[in-house]
């Protein structure tokens, strides 16, 4: 039985306050997301229900109940504190998707701190950027990525400890420090912070056209929007068994890959793998996997491996998908009816959002290529880009933005404030995206209102990549631009001018490529350099991106004639 | 093929691999499932490739599937290269 009510239904009404009564949370008492993940499912009599069911790449599996679940967490927190950790400090977690990544993501809250996941491709420079930034305390790692960690200390005076989950015995440097959860007694005597509505919860970091990427920090109430859209939106069941397979390092694996789930005690799958078609369908069908929340690079990877491998596997469970992280493209939608029997639901919203704004409700019409329509409880416009009032003719291009009213709502960024009241405009926040509305209320995505290069699902800042590529030896200057790419929606270009003394060469081009790829991620990789002589650049001599974004996507430039230097 | 394997591996462990890293990776092991080279590194991997054997690899073959172990993406050149 469903428990998501039709369209009309939830928005008739709703209240966000409707949510707090259902998780039982009165205004003022304390919230934790780690208790409302754990100990309140075991209360309820879900304790010998399973939690996560975990596949690494070689096949090896595990499977936890909540029980198992809300000991281990505890075990992991109070280990943390007698460490001396305190409630309040940052807590990175830079690992694959090991059990000891959920876990560690909610022991953190449980003991007050601040998660703050990273992506585990992350290389060396992007890693000291977030951790300095937000002054963690704490790095929580594993043996592979702990070099990374190691290339950086001594810049991070602040950061107190380093842990390995799986030390296994092997030597460890100066502040790191062993851990093997599974090992540890179980601690019988923790007691959940009593973190309250605005204490912090998780620092995700994002990218924006200036400057380095911004720590947007989430508080506990969020819990109350992740529930619902999880509930709703991906319309789960008591039997029903999930997967995302989004990463914790960005926003959608922790609101919808440990919060929105766990807190509806919904048994979740995590395969701890990179991309392999065959080996997804096997482990959807292994695991008999009824609800999916996927992305458009994804769906689009399995669609050039075509339909007749998904024949090759019973994927007879799969009850519902839905797709997050850049618009999903109409066709992506109607292969996916055809080799599924089912659409993908497109969901829409950011990494400041916290949860799923506008979205393609269960039961509602899926228009393919359409975001769908505001969440309940949510007033989403596509506003006029000066103005900033409501576009007033149908189908007129806009920034989309939101009232400012709704529980997951980040607070601040991390250190800075004035960022954050700069996303504010006449009341709305603003998302930096450019829609239309249709006559039936329907969100379309048209591009980015920014110079923010969104691939695959993630937001990639032009000025780290180029800061990056400055201390490369060969480059003097560069501008980095989205390009469009069938696969990732769009992809990192870089125009780059050489020092003297180097000359463009294939060779240059792949060295440049592997420079940001160590230095940055792999995201932030330009997948094409080109090299220029010169880089148009307004008469004070910043670089204007938007005259070559233009010509990668094959847009107008406009007239630039007044700002360019001749 | 031997001689495509030996320097793909060399280039794969110098470029995807931290210098002490503890784990020994064969021609069969796994390297876009195990998390070693991602489908974004793929493309630097692909340049690699082309730069060095002087062949161009059509986005089509280019396939997580094709370059998930030093062993497929040796064939994958032999296959280019006796094109």
């Amino acid at each position: 039985m469903s428990n998501t009510p039709t369209y009309e239904e939830a928005i008739k009404g709703f209240d966000w306050a409707q949510v707090e009564e259902e998780l039982g949370y009165r205004k003022g008492d304390p919230i934790n997301i780690g208790w409302y993940c754990t100990d309140r499912i075991c209360e309820m009599g879900l304790g010998d229900k399973p939690a996560l069911i975990w596949e690494g790449f070689k096949g090896d599996q595990r499977t936890y109940t909540f029980d198992e679940m809300r000991i281990l967490t505890d075990t992991f927190a109070a280990w943390l504190r007698d460490l001396g950790v305190e409630p309040g400090e940052r807590v990175c977690l830079f690992m694959d998707r090991l059990p000891e990544l959920y876990f560690g993501v909610l022991a953190v809250l449980k003991m007050g701190c601040i998660a703050q996941p990273l992506f585990s491709a992350f290389g060396e420079d992007s890693l000291w950027t977030r951790l300095d930034n937000a002054g963690t305390s704490v790095v929580i790692t594993q043996r592979k990525h702990v070099k990374k960690v190691r290339k950086i200390v001594d810049r991070l005076p602040g950061l107190k400890h380093v842990i390995v989950v799986d030390a296994d015995g092997k030597p460890l440097k100066e502040r790191e420090v062993a851990l093997a959860l599974h090992d540890l007694p179980p601690a019988e005597d923790f007691v959940v912070h009593p973190t309250t509505a605005e204490s912090p919860s998780i620092l995700h970091y994002t990218s924006g056209t200036t400057g380095q990427p911004k720590g947007a920090q989430h508080v506990h109430y969020s819990l109350i929007s992740q529930y619902i859209t999880a509930k709703w939106v991906l319309d789960l069941r008591p039997d029903d068994v999930y997967w995302c397979n989004a990463d914790p390092g960005w926003v959608t694996g922790t609101s919808y890959g440990i919060i929105g789930p766990w807190a509806n005690g919904i048994t979740q799958a995590v395969l701890d793998s990179g991309f392999n078609a065959d080996k997804w369908y096997d482990f959807i069908a292994r695991n008999r996997i009824t609800v999916w929340y996927s992305a458009p690079t994804a769906i689009r990877l399995l669609m050039k491996e075509g339909a007749e491998l998904v024949a090759k596997h019973d994927l007879s469970a799969l009850r519902h998908l839905c797709s997050v992280g850049e618009p999903l493209n109409a066709e992506a939608v109607i292969w996916s009816e055809e080799a599924f029997g089912k659409p993908f639901h497109d969901t829409f919203w950011q990494t400041e959002t916290g949860c799923m704004v506008i979205t393609n409700f269960p039961g509602m019409q899926v228009k393919p290529g359409s975001m769908g329509r505001p969440f309940p409880g949510i007033t989403a416009a596509v506003l006029d880009p000066v103005e900033f009032t409501p576009v007033e003719k149908q189908g007129q291009v806009g920034v989309i933005a939101l009232r400012p009213d709704w529980p997951s709502l980040i607070r601040t960024y991390w250190n800075n404030e004035e960022g954050f009241k700069g996303k504010f405009k006449n009341g709305w926040f603003v998302c930096g995206d450019q829609a239309t509305i249709d006559a039936d209320g329907y969100f379309w995505f048209v591009g980015r209102d920014d110079d923010v290069i969104n691939t695959g699902g993630h937001l990639v800042g032009p000025f780290e990549i180029e800061s990056a590529l400055l201390g490369h030896p060969a480059v003097a200057e560069s501008a980095a631009v989205a390009k469009p790419d069938p696969v990732n929606m769009e992809v990192v270009k870089a125009f780059v001018s050489l020092k003297p003394g180097f000359e463009p060469s294939a060779d240059l081009d792949l060295e440049i490529m592997n420079f940001i790829r160590k230095k940055l991620s792999p995201l932030a990789m330009p997948q094409e350099i080109e090299f220029v002589e010169d880089l148009p650049k307004t008469r004070s001599g910043k670089i204007i991106r938007r005259v070559l974004r233009a010509k990668e996507f094959g847009e107008p430039v406009g007239d630039i004639s007044t700002i360019m230097n001749d | 093929m031997e001689e495509y394997k030996k320097a793909i591996l060399e280039y794969v462990i110098k470029e995807y691999m931290e210098d002490d890293e503890d784990e020994e990776i064969t021609y069969d092991t796994e390297l876009i499932s195990g998390g070693i080279v991602d489908s974004f590194s793929m493309v630097s991997l692909k340049r690699f490739l082309e730069n060095k054997y002087d062949i161009q690899i059509p986005d089509a073959d280019a396939s997580p599937e094709a370059f998930d172990s030093v062993e497929k993406i040796a064939a994958l050149v032999d296959r280019f290269k006796q094109a």
